[in-house]
């Protein structure tokens, strides 16, 4: 039994080490003095400073955090508005939009980006920022609709009915009861958007075009060129956002957990 | 009964389908003010949407709803005198009892005092002194129920809806609830609509039964008037445990059923072919007569109070309350007056004829069920 | 509630930015443009997809050990390369993901109540730039790079990790293990544990519960596990470009390179077409055994 424990343990060690040690490659190398992937030269802060002063990486940030911010909002908002309005649809009907829906997900990225970027061509908008940014849109809406749906359904129907049978009209019965009650889905899909926006690299390089790069086409095409210990650095700060983010995340919907299993007295 | 009181509120010719599946069928009945009315039936059988329909969630196909007179389709739910009590309670789960309770007059910009005050009222009227800071999930179903209830009467409704209120609770608490209700009717002075599919807290609570099965009224009356002269076979059944069959009745006074001719207190009536209900706690076991309804113990169950005995006559099963037990096997007569005996128009709800009636009168009881029965039965 | 013409204009958009830009796609397959600006119907896409240059048929090096060679059109092969290559990550990955599962959902059974740390942790990679993490194994795999010069410090020769099927391959097992595991992982926990009990009780020694039991529940998380690698080492150009040094086709970057850089849409899009109708027979293929499963597809 003993040797048993010991043989998962390592094997579950082995798989750790596996995802890591890329990561943490990467993360070391980026202190690394010498212009290297592989040979140590001593420590330096140098390609932190640099890609500070980077002004393709930093106005390639800004981008990416825009392109995020402003396409988690909207996917968010177009997702709740829908995901109210969904509720009321005949199943037949409902079924077809949520089929609709999956076909983003369910597509590859790569023929997703595509045929994005063919709908741009055709409708002559010329590719940029706001190409890049009706991307981000499109892809992320069916990832809010997905987060929101959920909260949507445990709500009880009745208690927006109820809201109007005390007197709201639809909008303060929507704004007072529905809003407060699917917030939480509301919330992860902000996030969730947010995340797959920043973390998408083959939808954006098909429809952001030459003009304007967001931080995983500027890498890529540096990761292309040559050895640059300020992708590195960069990896690293990214790493450590994402990881903080996740544990955010996670602190959340503990916490609420233990709310609800506490139970809640005022 | 409420006679004579001014109806606040009526339905006329209320139609309405779902597709294709008609739900209801021209719903028409009057709400009486300051009455307590019952929407009674098995499930499906369109109480819940004539309800809805009502609180302005429905808009009937045809038909029309009136309140005071004037037509009422074109005023939307939030802006209706009325307010509901849902059948889960629907509470907001975001906010506490007191917040739940201030909903509605926190929506009509009540001064801070006002609201208070009046929410102090309403927990006080069902008895949640001091329950205000409670979240809604930390009460129990009762606790709920009577938050719903505050809820609704804060806003001062002249009418209140009530959607199989007290489904979710056990029985006690449902007993408690139901003479609770009524009193709460009273002392508030407010028209009650209330629905539900237990036959005996429709009778326990209402002043009129509105008694319904798929989408169409079968009768409405009081409580004595649809348990003791029930329209039909489906009503007698419904209400209460009947012993229901095909009667033949040629003149008055006089009907004929079960292979027997009995004394009655009815007329003739345009149909000869009618049903009768004859009510287990009207029958009286007697030792077997000469020409009489005799039959065969067959089962005897203990209820309590009294006991419920089945007896079966020339294949036909009779049940029989009484508090003196009989044992199985026992041959006894079935003994009841002629006051005993209610008399039914015959309706697809029927039950069969054959071998029931008088030989010579079967073929034809079962000849018009026949005419008159739904096609899909 | 009526409120259904809230869901209205996502519709509009839906048929905008989801149904049309896939007809656009079609429409390029089967057009080209003219010299005078125009447009014409052809089949010339297709054409070029069938009726290429021919080229020996590429089996992973096998077609050198049994000194047979197939001549087939150039993009068949690309294709049948990029078949190749996903199947074997795919297998790896259930390979190596399966144990993974199996063993963390046994931990998260064992600690009843709050997220499993460990599980966290397998969650994180994913979440960081797909291009950093295959990036990553760039400067590991690559000629002086860290596997190598660790490989020289004991004394064993170096490999060629890079610009092969090898490092293609371990690319991919590296960004998609997780898709393999999560599914997985999310179906074995939800194995009602008195389901073992009772296999126990009826005499199931440990290996026969698994081969029984466990294996034949976990079969719909394997499946939508296997979708979720398949699809995306099917599509990748990222992985091709990165570390396949510029001259390692598949069919991924055999499109993206179509689009950008040879511009033959009309090419491109008759792959694309071809590539998105595979991958979505395939999936169709595989989602027919998991009826109503909903324990795949978990992301967080």
């Amino acid at each position: 039994m003993k040797l048993g424990r010991a043989v998962r343990g390592s094997y579950l060690s082995l798989v750790f080490v596996f995802l890591y040690a890329p990561v943490a490659v990467l993360i070391v190398f980026s202190f690394n003095a010498a212009k290297s992937r592989s040979v140590w030269g001593g420590f330096t802060l140098e390609w932190y400073r640099k890609l500070f002063s980077n002004a393709e990486i930093l106005s390639s940030l800004r981008v990416t955090l825009i392109v995020a911010l402003l396409s988690a909002a909207i996917a968010t908002l177009v997702a709740t508005v829908t995901c109210i309005g969904l509720d009321g649809l005949t199943k037949r009907r409902r079924a077809v939009v949520m089929n609709l829906t999956y076909v983003p997900i369910v597509n590859p990225d790569l023929v997703t980006g595509i045929s994005l970027m063919l709908l741009f061509v055709f409708l002559q908008l010329p590719l940029g920022f706001v190409t890049l940014l009706l991307a981000h849109v499109a892809f992320n809406i069916p990832y809010a609709i997905l987060s929101i749906l959920p909260k949507m359904k445990q709500l009880d129907r009745h208690l927006y009915e109820a809201a109007l049978d005390l007197g709201a009209k639809p909008s303060q019965a929507i704004a007072r009861v529905i809003l407060p009650e699917i917030m939480p889905g509301v919330v992860t899909a902000m996030i969730l958007t947010f995340t797959l926006s920043i973390d998408d690299f083959v939808i954006s390089y098909f429809t952001s075009g030459a003009s304007v790069s967001n931080l995983a086409i500027t890498i890529y095409s540096m990761a292309r060129k040559s050895v640059n210990p300020q992708i590195n650095a960069l990896s690293a700060l990214m790493f450590l956002t994402v990881l903080v983010l996740l544990l955010v995340v996670n602190f959340r919907s503990n916490r609420d957990l233990g709310k609800t299993k506490e139970g809640r007295t005022r | 009964m409420a006679e004579g009181t001014r109806p606040i509120l009526e339905l006329v010719g209320v139609n309405k389908s779902y597709g294709d599946t008609q739900v209801l069928t021209d719903i028409s009945f009057p709400i009486r003010s300051n009455e307590f009315i019952t929407l009674l039936g098995p499930s499906g059988c369109g109480k819940t949407t004539t309800l809805r329909i009502l609180a302005g969630f429905e808009r009937p196909d045809s038909g029309d709803v009136l309140f005071e007179g004037a037509s009422l389709l074109d005023v939307p739910p939030f802006k209706r005198r009325l307010n509901t009590v849902f059948q889960r309670y629907a509470l907001f789960p975001h906010l506490d009892v007191f917040e739940n309770v201030a909903f509605g007059l926190r929506l009509r910009k009540t001064p801070e005092a006002e609201v208070k005050a009046r929410v102090a009222a309403a927990l006080k009227t069902v008895d949640l002194d001091g329950y205000g800071k409670r979240w809604v999930d930390q009460l129990s179903g009762g606790q709920m129920q009577r938050v719903a209830i505050a809820r609704a009467i804060v806003n001062g409704p002249e009418i209140l809806l009530l959607d199989e209120p007290l489904g979710a609770l056990d029985l006690k608490m449902r007993k408690e609830m139901q003479i609770e209700l009524k009193d709460m009717q009273k002392r508030l002075g407010i028209t009650f609509v209330y629905v539900t599919h237990d036959q005996e807290e429709a009778l326990t609570m209402s002043d009129t039964v509105v008694v319904m099965r798929e989408g169409v009224i079968q009768q409405v009356g009081s409580p004595t008037d649809v348990y003791n002269e029930p329209r039909n076979a489906f009503v007698a059944d419904f209400i209460g445990e009947s012993n229901i069959l095909p009667a033949r009745m040629e003149k008055d006074f006089e009907i004929a059923f079960a292979g027997h001719r009995f004394a009655c207190v009815d007329r003739r009536r345009a149909e000869a072919d009618v049903d009768v209900v004859v009510r287990p706690e009207d029958i009286v076991l007697a030792p077997p007569v000469e020409g009489g309804l005799n039959g065969v113990v067959t089962s005897v169950v203990f209820k309590g109070v009294h006991y419920e005995m089945i007896v079966e006559c020339d294949g036909t099963e009779w049940m029989v309350h009484s508090t003196d037990q009989a044992a199985e096997g026992d041959r006894a007569a079935l003994v009841f007056g002629p006051e005993d005996i209610h008399v039914m128009d015959r309706s697809p709800f029927s039950p069969d004829a054959h071998g029931i009636l008088p030989a010579d009168l079967a073929g034809r009881a079962a000849r018009a069920s026949a005419d008159e029965g739904d096609p899909d039965r | 509630m009526r409120l259904r013409w809230l869901a209205y204009p996502y519709v509009l958009w839906t048929v905008v930015f989801t149904v049309a830009p896939l007809l656009l796609v079609a429409w390029f397959a089967f057009t080209a443009v003219q010299p005078d600006g125009s447009s014409a119907f052809t089949l010339d896409g297709f054409r070029s997809i069938v009726a290429g240059d021919r080229v020996p048929l590429d089996l992973l090096g096998l077609q050198e050990v049994f000194g047979l060679t197939v001549g087939v059109p150039l993009y068949v092969n690309v294709f049948v390369k990029s078949l190749q290559i996903a199947l074997l990550s795919t297998l790896a990955c259930l390979l190596f993901g399966y144990p993974a599962a199996y063993l963390l959902a046994r931990r998260r059974a064992r600690q009843r109540g709050g997220t499993d740390l460990l599980l966290l942790l397998f969650v994180i990679p994913m979440w960081m730039n797909a291009l950093l993490r295959t990036y990553a194994w760039l400067a590991l795999l690559e000629p002086n790079g860290i596997v190598n010069t660790v490989l020289a410090a004991v004394g064993l020769p170096k490999g060629q990790f890079l610009y092969n099927d090898f490092g293609i391959g371990l690319g991919m097992v590296y960004n998609y293990l997780p898709f393999m595991v999560l599914p997985i992982y999310s179906v074995l926990v939800k194995v009602d544990r008195s389901l073992v009990e009772a296999a126990e009780d009826l005499g199931a020694d440990r290996r026969r519960v698994f081969t029984r039991v466990v294996l034949p529940l976990s079969m719909p998380g394997v499946m939508s596990g296997v979708n979720m690698v398949f699809m995306p080492a099917m599509t990748t150009f990222l992985i091709p470009n990165l570390l396949g040094g510029g001259r390692y086709m598949l069919i991924g970057n055999v499109i993206e390179r179509q689009y950008m850089i040879a511009r033959d849409w009309t090419t491109a899009s008759a792959l694309s077409i071809v590539l998105l109708v595979f991958v979505l027979a395939s999936m169709r293929f595989m989602t027919r055994y998991e009826k109503g499963n909903e324990g795949g597809g978990v992301l967080l």
